[in-house]
């Protein structure tokens, strides 16, 4: 049980994170205010979260403009793929192993 | 127990961001009845202005082989698409609301334009052979077109879709093998089908 519990991922511990990823799983990019609605956080919030997930490099930014507007788009790089799919596998196994 | 609990819970939630993120989820069933309801309405209206000519014998009537004719079923046609396209997009927005989220979602537009992107060629190709003398390929080629769009949009919204695709497919290959009698399947395809979806789709996600 202790080794499976070790191979969570501990930058996938907090909620929002999780919930990044989610969305970064299932869609090749996602914008920062698609972000936030899905999620239901404030700015701040969702901003340094980010900021963390890059700093890992799990996930990468693309900034551009929509007319006069800075728009961030996000997408999983492929180590935050592969890292968020072995925390996927040991939260299966540990609900399994009960 | 506590942290098993919190496992579980994340699951869910990673479950439920992923199909929020990528689905289009507040269609509404009431859209499809609505919609069925139309097309039926439509078909009565279609088979009331074949039969107009009552010169003609029984079995030459369904072949509008006059352009009057054609012309006055493809405004009936157009205004079902008009009424049909209105309600949907009234009844999901008002569904939208009902579950907090935005209707005019990134979701939601790449629905729109994975379903309009199969559709419009169909529709335009319909039209164009129509406009040529073709008229009983329109029905089963619109049962077919609008079949592959629905399995095309179905990865953008309710699974449930894809079946309804299917069946509007499968319709439309059967009709090619009996041409004349377009109005009838039309009726079941876009009608019937509709209305059995809709009625469906509401029970299980909407009550």
């Amino acid at each position: 049980m202790k080794s499976i519990i070790d191979k969570l991922n501990k930058a996938f511990e907090n909620r929002v994170r999780l919930g990044i990823m989610s969305a970064l799983m299932a869609n090749d990019e996602v914008d920062f205010n698609q972000l936030k609605d899905l999620l239901g956080v404030t700015d701040g919030n969702l901003a340094s979260h980010l900021k963390a997930l890059e700093e890992k490099k799990f996930i990468e930014t693309r900034k551009q403009f929509i007319g006069r507007k800075p728009n961030t788009r996000y997408r999983a790089t492929l180590d935050g793929r592969q890292a968020f799919q072995s925390h996927l596998e040991a939260l299966e196994a540990l609900l399994k192993g009960q | 127990m506590k942290e098993e609990q919190n496992y579980q819970e994340d699951l869910t939630h990673i479950r439920d961001i992923m199909e929020r993120s990528s689905r289009f989820l507040s269609l509404s069933g009431l859209s499809g009845v609505m919609a069925g309801v139309y097309a039926l309405v439509g078909a009565v209206m279609a088979f009331l202005i074949l039969n107009q000519r009552q010169e003609l014998p029984q079995w030459k009537r369904m072949h509008p082989n006059d352009p009057f004719i054609a012309q006055q079923l493809i405004l009936v046609g157009v205004g079902i698409l008009v009424a049909a396209i209105g309600t949907g997009f009234y009844l999901s927005r008002r569904r939208a609301r009902k579950m907090g989220v935005k209707f005019m979602s990134a979701t939601g537009m790449r629905l729109v334009i994975n379903l309009l992107i199969p559709l419009g060629t169909g529709g335009l190709f319909v039209l164009m052979i129509t406009y040529q003398g073709y008229y009983g390929l329109a029905a089963p080629l619109m049962l077919i077109f609008y079949g592959l769009s629905l399995l095309n949009a179905s990865k953008y919204t309710l699974p449930d879709i894809r079946s309804l695709g299917l069946a509007e497919v499968v319709l439309g290959l059967i009709n090619t093998a009996f041409i004349g009698y377009g109005l009838y399947f039309w009726a079941v395809g876009f009608g019937v089908l509709h209305i059995i979806y809709g009625i469906a789709m509401y029970q299980k996600y909407e009550r």
